[in-house]
């Protein structure tokens, strides 16, 4: 278990959802459910954050704003799209001002069913999340060890 | 002569939002400051818009009860009330007795998981993240009683045009209100902690006045307009079953950020009063009655009265299937010019907890 995958950092923002996924990810830290368990804390810091926990079917004037805070975050990170607007637009999937996914402005890692998505779910994609981060700070490492292979081969074959 | 003394550098403007660690929604302000002190700020809303009452244009007018209750997910099922309402009095439908009390009972409980949420964000806005948690460890239970004769833990999904689709008999109604028992031990406790405690006073007391002249003109509803003094409860009315039930509206004078915590206690306490005697006088009896057919001609609306204060539902029939307008002006956006009223003269640190006490809902603002 690597340190990144044992105390993720979460960032939450509400891109136009009804509001039910976003207290319930609320509920996820106070002590019924309780994500520190996890090592999890909520920053409001988009530098410091690992995962990214996004809800709503993101509507126009969003847009710039999730692509902000997800490009802000290092390197590795994980998104997790909460609730069926997240995934589809879910009920609001036909409305005027909506895209109809998160998927459609930023990558996502993990989808969390339900409308609204129940807190017992939303731990289960964090944790699920937390997993996918170790497996890109390992591919990650990889790439660089790699890179740096193909810059001087005889030095990394000295090691 | 130190830098100091030369000109007084002019207004600065800050940005506040959208994505802000203490705002669970997004909401921008720009705030005009002048050291530390804030004199103006620029509200501008949309971020989460999303255009959803046109979309009763499209829908089934039974169905779009689905959506009016995603309006927002902490008011879900007095929003999906109101809709239901709106067109039951185009209908001219009368509501079975039994469907009228759990209509209120499910307010109720509305009512109190919301203040409970609300007393929760504004302690962690002045950074007393204890007093946080146990607003929310309070307000699970609340939330099990919800889901457990309701069927939903936040959207109730238990409005339905003619009644409701639920009924939960009346012995689980009552070990609900023995499980809830112990909330209401609990929430005296806290009472005790924000009423007593000095650093919570401190922060609250004093803070973003807004005197009782200026919130009935400003036209601030809910716990904002009760808290400056101002005597106004859309559940005078006497809807559903509202009438039957004995209640006061909870008042407070001093205008600032303590007053409207000390409302909001206050109703707490009301609520579990009311919900008492809604399960003591539980009606038998059916708990819808069918709809069939178009609605007529015609237009309707209707006032409630929200955990955030005053909602108008307005609904126009051309009599299809399909509604020709829904149109929702929701608490909080009547409360926003009241609360750009309180933030002006508040320092920089305080302007979190001023935006806090509004309780603001943004996605019912912007629906």
């Amino acid at each position: 278990m690597s340190a990144i995958e044992k105390s993720p950092w979460l960032i939450h923002y509400d891109a136009s959802s009804c509001n039910g996924c976003d207290i319930e990810v609320l509920a996820c830290l106070t002590p019924m459910y309780d994500a520190e368990r996890f090592g999890c804390i909520v920053t409001g810091d988009p530098k410091q954050a690992d995962i990214f926990l996004i809800t709503g079917s993101v509507n126009n004037l969003n847009i710039p704003v999730v692509k902000n805070i997800y490009e802000q975050m290092p390197e590795p990170k994980a998104v997790v799209a909460i609730g069926a607007c997240a995934y589809s637009g879910g009920v609001f999937a036909e409305c005027y001002n909506v895209q109809g996914g998160v998927a459609k402005v930023i990558p996502v890692d993990v989808y969390v069913p339900g409308c609204a998505a129940k807190p017992e779910s939303i731990l289960d994609g964090v944790v699920r999340a937390a997993q996918i981060l170790a497996e890109k700070k390992k591919a990650m490492r990889k790439a660089r060890r790699a890179a740096r292979h193909a810059e001087s081969p005889a030095q990394e074959a000295a090691k | 002569m130190s830098s100091h003394d030369k000109a007084a550098p002019g207004p600065t403007v800050i940005p506040f939002g959208p994505q802000h660690p203490v705002l669970p929604e997004p909401l921008h302000f720009d705030l005009t400051l002048e050291d530390e002190k804030v004199v103006g700020a620029i509200p501008q809303i949309g971020y989460i818009h999303r255009g959803l009452e046109m979309l009763v244009e499209k829908r089934d007018y039974l169905d779009y009860v689905h959506v009016a209750e995603r309006i927002c997910g902490i008011c879900s099922f007095m929003h999906g009330m109101g809709y239901c309402e709106a067109v039951e009095t185009i209908l001219g439908v009368q509501v079975p007795d039994r469907a009228r009390w759990l209509r209120t009972f499910w307010s109720e409980l509305e009512r109190v998981h919301s203040h409970l949420l609300w007393l929760g964000l504004a302690a962690d806005a002045f950074g007393f993240e204890n007093l946080f948690h146990a607003s929310w460890r309070a307000r699970e239970t609340v939330i099990d009683v919800a889901e457990e004769t309701s069927g939903g833990r936040v959207i109730f999904g238990s409005a339905l045009v003619g009644g409701v689709s639920r009924d939960p008999d009346d012995e689980t109604l009552r070990r609900c209100m023995k499980a809830i028992e112990p909330v209401r031990a609990e929430i005296l406790r806290l009472a005790q902690v924000w009423i007593g405690e000095p650093t919570v006073r401190h922060r609250l007391s004093g803070v973003g006045h807004v005197s009782k002249e200026a919130a009935y003109a400003l036209g601030a509803v809910g716990p904002m307009l009760r808290a400056s003094g101002v005597d106004y409860d859309a559940r005078e009315r006497g809807y559903e079953a509202y009438g039957e039930i004995e209640f006061k509206a909870v008042v407070e004078t001093a205008g600032d950020c303590m007053a409207r915590v000390l409302v909001r206690l206050g109703e707490i306490e009301q609520s579990f009063r009311i919900l008492d005697e809604v399960v003591a006088k539980m009606p038998a009896g059916p708990v819808a009655v069918p709809i069939k057919g178009m609605p007529p001609v015609g237009e309707s609306w209707i006032r409630l009265e929200q955990p955030r204060g005053e909602v108008l539902y307005f609904v126009r029939s051309n009599g299809t299937r399909q509604l020709e307008r829904f149109r929702v002006r929701t608490p909080t956006f009547a409360n926003i010019p009241a609360m750009v009223e309180a933030i002006k003269g508040v320092s920089l640190a305080d302007v979190p907890t001023v935006i806090l006490t509004i309780d603001p809902c943004i996605s019912c603002t912007e629906r």
